[in-house]
Parts: structure tokens; C-alpha cells; sequence
């Protein structure tokens, strides 16, 4: 026999291929049908019955980035004609563009807030988990435990006490405030990983690093991080995933300054009663960011959950 | 996701190793390397932990700051625990709680058993179903009451379409037997692909030699598939188990986006509940004991299933 | 195109700024926040406020919050004695607590020093928005928004020949707007199920929501008609055999029988965003809904022109009523600029800018705007608001509302739309749990 016994034949492959794939379009229907969604006019979008075949348009983009304000007759004449494409989609619904939505806004804190947080919680976890996987912590398992326990606590219950807190250290509605929070939810999580990594790196290649004169900090800085690369970036994907879309905090913490865009999207109210298509438009394009890093990072993800995964 | 983060047995740090360092002792590294992390979680979380309990023993209310505040002792726990009410949500949050973790195992472990099979794309459709879990759980609610609606959706068409009912003829989230399916449905869609990354690191740990050796056994695919994969990939599925686990405890946006908890309380989990008590009463102390005793049963839960995890490991 | 928003955000900051700081010269410019829901009433308010900025050179900032999360994030800010909002257009049943827990400023001195006079407002909404404790002149807003449960119907399908005759038939009347609850109900079991167009619609769109406030803003127009009261007139807070009283209970068994046979499948959890869609997508041939959603409808390109007709609540054994909506402005007490804020309540109550605000399709509550005799016809729905508008009644607004309003929820939406018990049996644990709110609050 000249096939390796643990290869799948070409049968199994094949089935295994048809089922995998026929679950991904199923479960690609209803994402799909949010991004139909956002290219619909608002009388396509709750049409009834729904509607496969539209006539595409930009209006749900047009009204996601606008605030608009119906017409009256003096303000239409006072305003003139239509300067641009999105003044010309509005216009056509008796309306004209009062000005820039808050959307971009809520965006860039997200931005700010989800990649922030991100980036604090892979430079605090990865030490942590350093120190863990190689030095003797006194009561490391509690304190590991410990780490964990931290996120079973639902949001809502500390939301209250958090909220008196940030009030009197002025982190209310703050980026600051939010980044700090949300690098805390995600900490347990990233140490727990990032441990799983590290532990995969062999010491020897520390050892060997030391002998040749490296000090402690610059052997974990040119050796273990460069090996846990591929770690840190898979665990930073969930991470980004957590705080880009955390929605029970966001609500309750912030409001003008620092919030995020999950508690805006799903209310955006258009002239006439909730605007899906527009929700539907800001769902897709706040989706885009983290897919793209993820596709991005798609071999480190993968590779990432492998490696660590390697027995010794 | 990987075996390591729950191996409760540290490496222990080589001794000639240890001598090694020159500057700071390996102590003083391992605190300032920890000392952040300890610290943001003591300031972010155990100490609004320390003040919720505080709290907890007390009659106070956000919205009455005027009102003085007593010590009730323990009687804010005694009115919840004999609350009718609050078993309900328990086991609405139980029932939502065992299925979706049954299905998303299930089917995560299955696509991951498939996807393992390492056909052709195979790197290329993980990637799209892992699409779901990236959206925001709040909008994904939002979009699922819309796809739920019988008139305007289109979930109870395609069923329609598939088992020739008339679509108006049932309501997923307004018939009180439906609607706790109906979340659960939402996110098992949603959280599947979580547990499916999860088993694929399983499976994907189980090294050839040992199915090469199997076979050498004349062992079936069967017996391989019992013996070998479920038995290697098992601390996996438990540590996917332990994080949906934890998650789904404390659902909130997905589920209160999608039905707000109704109709009646069928689908009010815990912490639908909690939130109405502490931002909708305002009733601060009574929804700190709340919070306190839901805080205790999974941190029970947790850590009596760890140990089990352990063991698991350990094997 | 983002690009090009951006830029003209740009220009208009640096127009803002040009303004303010040509204002700050006489040391007068603020930047002010008014907080407010979000929806179609704000952006108007947006647009009105340009006058005020004109005119005053502060600058206005607006922070408009989703009805489902708006009491939540306001109440929230306001207990935390927060300062982001100046300004608080806050729901009317947040007058007592916004009274009693010193989160808005008394406006009597201030009114009487720039002759705002309560009397010149719809008394209706000077009760319901700005009086605290009710119906003693003690002043905690300006009524700012008048809103009301109304009723919008199908003119295209209720005119329709063949549906005419076969209602006649049916029911031996002609098929028109409702006069009593119970036509109403008729009506809708008679169009619940028909096939017009090719399509199958249904009855009405009723509120059955239950997270924030909707199904207490629906059922209490039945409620009311019924026989409903709050408290014994004679003796406040005694609430049993008044809540609970013969006619309360048919009230809510009509309620009940209406959703259950003349409403959309998967109608449970609506309010009035699900209303709205449900009409506008012509499942429905008529829909509750407070007013400020007629201005929208008559612009829809579905239902709009023409094609949909208003009426206020019918009426039912016991009277005829509807429950109250609407919202009135509030200086918070907190924030540090009550100066500006104030002269922003005075532009506001001014005819002319009231005058604009209902242009705008902002419900003015200035009794001068509504009794202009070219009111009624301005608009399909001005007369419909004025005859609803007389016929309020509002929901408790002690500061303990939010625990009264949750009791209501959880026992109304529980029998209505979840079957449970009955409802003599949800109204009587209706009456305990007030009962036990008045207790805890020291009233009873």
C-alpha cells in the first residue's frame, strides 16, 4: 500500500468537503442577507413578503453617514438643488442633509477603544504569561484560577460599582476608562492562551541565549516573542473580536465621547421608524475591520491554534 | 487554544537555570511581569467585586441618593432565594445553557472532524464560517428578530419552503414554546465556529504515529475514532465547553436585542433579569446580592469542572 | 463620500468656531448639550436650534439616545448627578423624581421674570410635563414635545367597494373609523387574515413590547375606556377595587382578545419602531401609535399621499381616553451652565419659534399654535392630534414611576401575550405589587 494510512481517501475528502461547505453557505445566508440588507431602499428592506431581487441603491450608506431632516417647501426652495449624489438620494425623499452623522465618530472609537485595548492586553498578557510559564510565582495556580474567575463575573454586575469608580477617578465616558476596562475582561482570557504558547517554546533556546550574554529581559525580548508571534496574534483576534463588539459596557458606561458603535448601530432611526437599511449598511462596514484582520492573520489563527497544541 | 492553558501543573523553572541571570533575580522579573496584569485586575474587577458584596448587604439605591443607607444584613439574599421568579430565569438560563453548548459541540466538533479531513479549501471555508462570530452580538440580535418576523423575515420562509408550511403559521419569537429555541438557534449560529477553532486545535494535536499504530492493530476507523480521537481531543471540547460555558452564563446583549426576554419571562436569562433589578429598579443593594450569588454558582460550577478538566488532563 | 462629509464637518467647525469666537468677545458663548431621544422629532429640534444658535451665539450639542436605552442611560446620568446634558427632554413620568431627587431646576421664578406663562400651554401637557407634585403650579419644564396614542388607518382599503360591502354585511354598518374599542376590535378580525393584493394582512399593530414601557402605552387606552383608575379619587394611593374593578379586567380581556385575534403572528414584542414597519410594508390595516409618527407617514411613498387616515382612540364603556405620550424641557441641575440653558427654554416658548416647530413637524404644545384657525387643516392629522390631545391621561409620574411601570409590564405583557393566568388574576397582583411600591416608598 503505497498511500500514508492516516491520509483521508479521495472519497472521504470529497464528502467531507460537501458537508463543510454546505454548512458555510447555510450559515453565510443570514450575513448575507444583512449586507442585501444595507443596499435595499427602506421599502424593500421590510417588504412584505421580502424581497430577493431589489434594485440595488446607497441610500442606507447615504443615511448611515448623514443626519437629514424633512423638508419643509421653503427649505427645499432655500436650499437650492441637489449638489451631490448623496444630497440628490436625499433629496428624493423629501429630505436634505443636515450634516455628518455621529456613525464616523462611534467608528473611530471603536477603532481606538478595540484596537487600544488589544494592544495593552497583548503587552500585559504576554508578560504575564511569561512570568508564568517560566519563573516560580508563589501560588501560581491560585493566581492563575484567579485570572480566570475574573471573567465570570457578568458585566452587569460590576457595572454599577465600576461606574461610581470611573466617576470619581474621571474615566466616565473616557477612551482611557474603556481601553483599561475592556483590556481587563480580556486579560484572563490572553493569559490563559498566551501561557499555552509560551509553554510550547522550548527553554533551551533561552538557555542558549543567556549563555551567550543576552540578560533575562533581552532574551524574552528577542527570543520567546519573535517564537510567540503566531500565539500573541491568535490570541489577539479574540481579543479585538471581544472589545470591537462588546456591547453591555459600551451602553452602560459611555455616551457622548467615548462610545463605541455596537450601541449606536442597532438604533438608527430614520425619518420614518427604525432605518434597516442603514443599520443593516453600518453593521456591514463595522464588520469589515476585524475580518479583514482576521483573514489577515487566517494562517496565524490556524497555525496558532495547532502549534500551541503540539505534545511533547 | 491549546493544551497548555490547562495544565495545572507549572513547569518548574530548571535550577541552573535560574542562576543563570545577571540584573534583576528571576523574582523580581517574574513580579514585575505580573504586577500589571494582578493590578488592573484588582482595580477593574475584584475591587467593584469587593464593592458589589458591600453593597449587597445594604438597601441602597442609585436612583434615592437623598435616602440614608441601612445595613439589611442578609435580607436582601433571603427575598431572592425565595423568589419564585428567579428560579424561572435559572432554569430559562439552564435550558439555554445546555442546548446551545449540546448543539455548538456537537456541530463544531463534527465540522472541525470534517475540516480535518484536510480536503481541498478546506483553510479557505474555515475562514468564512468563523464569519458569524465576529459580528457584534447585539446587532446579530437585532438582525435575528428581523429575520424571525413571519411577515417580513425570512427564516420562517425558507422553512416554509422546505417543509411546505404556511409561513405566517408560526412566530419563533412570539409563541412562548418557540422563543426559547429561537435564541438558542441564534446562537448556536453564531458560536459555533468558536468551539468548531477550538476542536480543530484538538484534533489537529493528535500526532499520525499514533492512528499509524493503530492501524497496524488492525483497530477500525471506528475504534480509532472512539478510542484514539474523542479520548485525545477530550480536554479540548471541555475547555470549548468551560468558555461557552462561562459566556452564555452571562448572555445578555445577544438575547435582550432578540426578544428583550419575553414573551412573558421564557427567554429572561440571569442576567436579563439582573440588569432590570440594578438599571431599571434601580434597586442597587437587592441586584448586588443578585449578582453575587450568580457570581458564586459559576465560580462553583467553574472551578468543580476544572478540577474535573484536570483530571482529564492528567490522564 | 465620507471624504467629502468630512470635509464640509470640517468646514462647518470652522464656521462654529468663527461664530463662537466673535460671541466669546462679549463672554457670553457656551457649548450646551441637550439630551434627547433619537428619533424623528430630534432632527427637527436639530434644525430649529440653528435659529437659537444664530441668534445667541452658543453652540449647540445634542446627544440623542434610543428610546429602548434612553431612560436606562439618562436616569443613569441623572442619579450619578452627571453633567453632560444642560438641557433634559425627559419622559413625562420623570417629573417626580427629577423634582423630588433635585435633578431639574424649579423654573417658576424664572418663567415669572420672562412673563412664560403656564396658561398660555395646552393644560394637558403643563400637567403632565411640567407639574410637580400634579396640579399645584410648581414648574420643572416647559412642555416641549405634545405626543399622544392615535390611531392610523388603511383610507385605501377601508374605501375599497367590495371591502364595504362585505363589512356591511358582516356586521350590518358601514365599515368607518371606529367609534368604540369594540368596533375597532370588529374591524380588525375583519380584515385579520384577507387577502388584499394577492397579500395576506392582518388587523392592527397594537404595543406588546415588554423590555421598556410599550405594552403599558397600549393597553392603558383600553384600560382607561373601560373603567381603569389609578387611585380612589377621594383617597390617593388606595389602589384595590380601583386597578382592579370590574370594568379594569374586561378592559384588559378586550386587549387580549384583540392581539389574539386580530393582530400579525409574531407581533409580541412591538413597539413602535415594529408598528411602524408593519405598517409601512401594508401588513396591517390599521396601527396604534403616538402621533409623532403621522408627519412620516403621510411623506411614506407606501402608505403616504393620501392613503392613510388618523383618529384619535375610540372610546369604550367607561369614556374615552388616550394615554399620554410627549415630553417637557428641563434644566438639569447639575450642570454648570443653567444660565444659557435657560435662555434657551426662553427662545424656545417663544410663538414664533413654536410656530416653526410644528412646521418642522414638532407636536408644539402652545395652546396659540393649535388654536390657530388655520391649524386644524394644515395638516390630514392636525385636527386628530387636537381632538387626542384633549382626551389624555398619563401613567404614574411618582418618582418611584420605574417600579410601577415594571410591575405593569411584567403582569400585563404576562397574561396578554404569554396566556398566563387571567385577568382578574393580573390585575389583582397588579394591585400587590403597587401596593408594595407605596409601602416601600412611605406612602401607604
Amino acid at each position: 500500500m503505497s498511500f500514508s494510512v492516516t491520509e483521508p481517501t479521495k472519497g472521504t475528502k470529497w464528502f467531507a468537503g460537501f458537508l463543510v461547505v454546505a454548512y458555510a453557505i447555510i450559515t453565510l445566508v443570514p450575513l448575507l442577507w444583512i449586507v442585501a440588507t444595507g443596499f435595499k431602499s427602506p421599502a424593500d428592506s421590510i417588504a412584505y413578503p421580502p424581497v430577493v431581487v431589489f434594485e440595488p441603491t446607497l441610500e442606507g450608506y447615504v443615511n448611515l453617514f448623514t443626519d437629514r431632516t424633512r423638508a419643509t417647501d421653503d427649505m427645499l426652495a432655500e436650499a437650492g438643488p441637489p449638489e451631490t449624489w448623496y444630497d440628490e438620494i436625499a433629496r428624493e425623499r423629501g429630505t436634505i442633509i443636515t450634516g455628518p452623522s455621529r456613525y464616523g465618530e462611534r467608528f473611530l472609537n471603536s477603532v481606538i477603544i478595540g484596537f487600544g485595548s488589544t494592544a495593552l492586553c497583548m503587552i500585559l498578557g504576554t508578560a504575564a504569561a511569561y512570568a508564568f510559564s517560566r519563573f516560580r510565582v508563589p501560588l501560581k495556580d491560585d493566581l492563575l484560577f484567579f485570572i480566570l474567575s475574573t471573567r465570570m463575573m457578568p458585566p452587569i454586575a460590576v457595572a454599577i460599582p465600576i461606574f461610581l469608580m470611573f466617576r470619581n477617578l474621571g474615566l466616565n465616558d473616557t477612551h482611557l476608562g474603556m481601553i483599561l476596562l475592556y483590556t481587563a475582561v480580556n486579560l484572563s482570557l490572553s493569559v490563559w492562551l498566551l501561557k499555552g504558547f509560551i509553554d510550547e517554546i522550548p527553554m533551551e533556546y533561552e538557555e542558549a541565549a543567556l549563555i551567550d550574554g543576552y540578560t533575562r529581559f533581552q532574551a524574552f525580548y528577542k527570543v520567546v516573542l519573535p517564537q510567540a508571534a503566531t500565539g500573541i496574534a491568535s490570541t489577539a483576534i479574540f481579543c479585538l473580536i471581544f472589545a470591537w463588539n462588546e456591547y453591555a459596557f459600551a451602553v452602560l458606561l459611555t455616551s457622548g465621547t467615548a462610545q463605541t458603535a455596537p450601541p449606536f448601530i442597532p438604533n438608527i432611526i430614520g425619518v420614518n421608524g427604525k432605518d434597516w437599511p442603514a443599520v443593516a449598511a453600518g453593521a456591514t462596514i463595522f464588520l469589515v475591520p476585524v475580518m479583514v484582520f482576521t483573514v489577515l492573520l487566517r494562517k496565524h489563527l490556524l497555525r496558532g491554534i495547532t502549534f500551541g497544541a503540539v505534545r511533547k | 487554544m491549546t493544551s497548555s492553558p490547562i495544565q495545572s501543573v507549572a513547569k518548574k523553572t530548571p535550577d541552573g537555570f535560574a542562576r543563570k541571570i545577571r540584573g534583576l533575580s528571576d523574582r523580581t522579573i517574574a513580579w514585575i511581569f505580573v504586577a500589571p496584569t494582578i493590578f488592573l485586575l484588582l482595580a477593574v474587577n475584584i475591587f467593584p467585586l469587593i464593592w458589589t458584596i458591600r453593597l449587597s448587604f445594604t438597601n441602597f439605591r442609585v436612583n434615592r441618593p437623598n435616602n440614608d443607607v441601612e445595613w439589611v444584613g442578609l435580607r436582601n439574599y433571603e427575598r431572592i432565594l425565595g423568589d419564585p421568579d428567579i428560579w424561572n430565569t435559572m432554569q430559562a438560563t439552564a435550558h439555554f445553557l445546555i442546548w446551545t453548548i449540546t448543539l455548538q459541540v456537537l456541530i463544531g466538533f463534527t465540522l472541525a472532524y470534517l475540516i480535518n479531513k484536510k480536503f481541498r479549501g478546506n483553510d479557505m471555508w474555515t475562514t468564512i464560517i468563523v464569519f458569524p462570530m465576529m459580528l457584534s452580538p447585539a446587532v446579530v440580535g437585532n438582525f435575528w428578530t428581523f429575520l424571525y418576523q413571519p411577515q417580513i423575515g425570512l427564516f420562517n420562509y425558507v422553512i416554509a419552503f422546505f417543509n411546505g408550511v404556511d409561513p405566517a403559521s408560526f412566530s419563533m419569537i412570539g409563541d412562548v414554546n418557540l422563543a426559547p429555541w429561537a435564541i438558542i438557534i441564534a446562537d448556536t449560529w453564531m458560536w459555533t465556529p468558536f468551539v468548531m477553532l477550538i476542536c480543530l486545535a484538538g484534533l489537529r494535536s493528535i500526532p499520525d504515529s499514533i492512528y499509524e499504530a493503530a492501524e497496524c492493530d488492525r483497530a477500525s476507523k471506528w475504534r480509532q475514532f472512539w478510542t484514539i480521537t474523542i479520548p485525545m481531543a477530550l480536554p479540548f471540547l471541555m475547555l470549548a465547553v468551560l468558555f461557552r460555558g462561562i459566556e452564555n452564563f452571562k448572555m445578555f446583549d445577544l438575547v435582550v436585542q432578540l426578544t428583550g426576554g419575553g414573551p412573558g419571562n421564557t427567554t429572561t436569562l440571569t442576567s436579563i433579569d439582573l440588569k432590570r433589578e440594578a438599571f431599571e429598579r434601580w434597586r442597587t443593594g437587592y441586584s448586588s446580592a443578585y449578582a453575587v450569588i450568580l457570581f458564586v454558582t459559576v465560580f462553583g460550577l467553574a472551578s468543580i469542572y476544572v478540577k474535573a478538566l484536570n483530571k482529564v488532563k492528567e490522564r | 463620500m465620507k471624504n467629502t462629509l468630512l470635509t464640509s464637518a470640517a468646514a462647518g467647525a470652522i464656521l462654529a468656531s468663527g461664530l463662537s469666537s466673535v460671541a466669546m468677545a462679549d463672554g457670553h458663548a457656551t457649548d450646551l448639550t441637550l439630551c434627547w431621544a433619537a428619533w424623528d422629532p430630534a432632527n427637527a429640534l436639530v434644525e430649529l436650534s440653528r435659529d437659537f444658535e444664530d441668534q445667541s451665539g452658543h453652540t449647540m450639542n445634542f446627544e440623542f439616545v434610543p428610546w429602548t436605552s434612553f431612560a436606562d442611560r439618562m436616569l443613569n446620568e441623572l442619579n450619578s448627578g452627571g453633567q453632560l446634558c444642560d438641557l433634559m427632554i425627559g419622559d413625562s413620568q420623570w417629573i417626580g423624581s427629577g423634582a423630588e431627587n433635585g435633578h431639574y431646576v424649579q423654573l417658576n421664578d424664572f418663567f415669572d421674570a420672562n412673563g412664560i406663562d403656564m396658561g398660555d400651554f395646552i393644560p394637558a401637557t403643563v400637567t403632565g410635563y411640567a407639574e410637580w407634585p400634579k396640579n399645584t403650579p410648581n414648574y420643572y419644564a416647559l412642555p416641549a414635545f405634545g405626543d399622544v396614542v392615535g390611531w392610523t388607518y388603511r383610507k385605501d382599503w377601508f374605501e375599497r367597494p367590495e371591502i364595504q360591502a362585505e363589512f356591511m354585511e358582516t356586521y350590518g354598518r358601514a365599515l368607518g373609523v371606529p367609534e368604540t374599542l369594540d368596533e375597532l376590535t370588529d374591524i380588525a378580525q375583519f380584515f385579520q387574515g384577507r387577502d388584499i393584493d394577492g397579500t395576506t394582512v392582518y388587523g392592527a399593530a397594537i404595543y406588546t413590547e415588554r423590555g421598556s414601557e410599550g405594552i403599558t402605552m397600549g393597553v392603558t387606552n383600553w384600560l382607561y375606556n373601560y373603567g381603569f383608575e389609578y387611585e380612589n379619587p377621594d383617597q390617593p394611593y388606595d389602589v384595590d377595587g380601583f386597578v382592579n374593578s370590574a370594568g379594569a379586567v374586561a378592559g384588559l380581556e378586550a386587549y387580549r382578545e384583540l392581539y389574539e385575534t386580530g393582530t400579525p403572528p409574531g407581533s409580541s414584542n412591538w413597539y413602535m419602531g415594529e408598528n411602524i414597519d408593519a405598517y409601512r410594508s401594508g401588513q396591517v390595516a390599521m396601527q396604534m401609535n403616538f402621533a409623532f409618527i403621522w408627519p412620516g407617514v403621510e411623506a411614506d411613498e407606501n402608505v403616504g399621499g393620501g392613503r392613510s387616515g388618523y383618529f384619535p382612540n375610540p372610546a369604550g364603556p367607561a369614556g374615552q381616553f388616550a394615554q399620554l405620550g410627549g415630553q417637557g424641557i428641563s434644566v438639569v441641575s447639575y450642570s454648570e451652565k443653567q444660565d444659557a440653558a435657560l435662555e434657551y427654554i426662553q427662545w424656545f416658548a417663544q410663538p414664533e419659534v413654536q410656530a416653526r416647530w410644528w412646521e418642522l413637524g414638532g407636536y408644539s404644545a402652545l395652546s396659540a399654535v393649535v388654536e390657530d384657525p388655520g391649524f386644524a387643516a394644515s395638516q390630514p392629522y392636525a385636527q386628530t392630534f387636537l381632538d387626542s390631545m384633549a382626551i389624555v391621561k398619563d401613567f404614574w409620574a411618582e418618582p418611584a414611576y420605574a417600579d410601577l411601570l415594571l410591575a405593569t409590564q411584567d403582569r400585563v405583557h404576562n397574561y396578554v401575550v404569554a396566556g398566563e393566568g387571567t385577568a382578574q388574576e393580573a390585575l389583582d397582583g397588579l394591585v400587590r405589587d403597587w401596593i408594595e411600591v407605596f409601602e416601600d416608598e412611605g406612602k401607604l
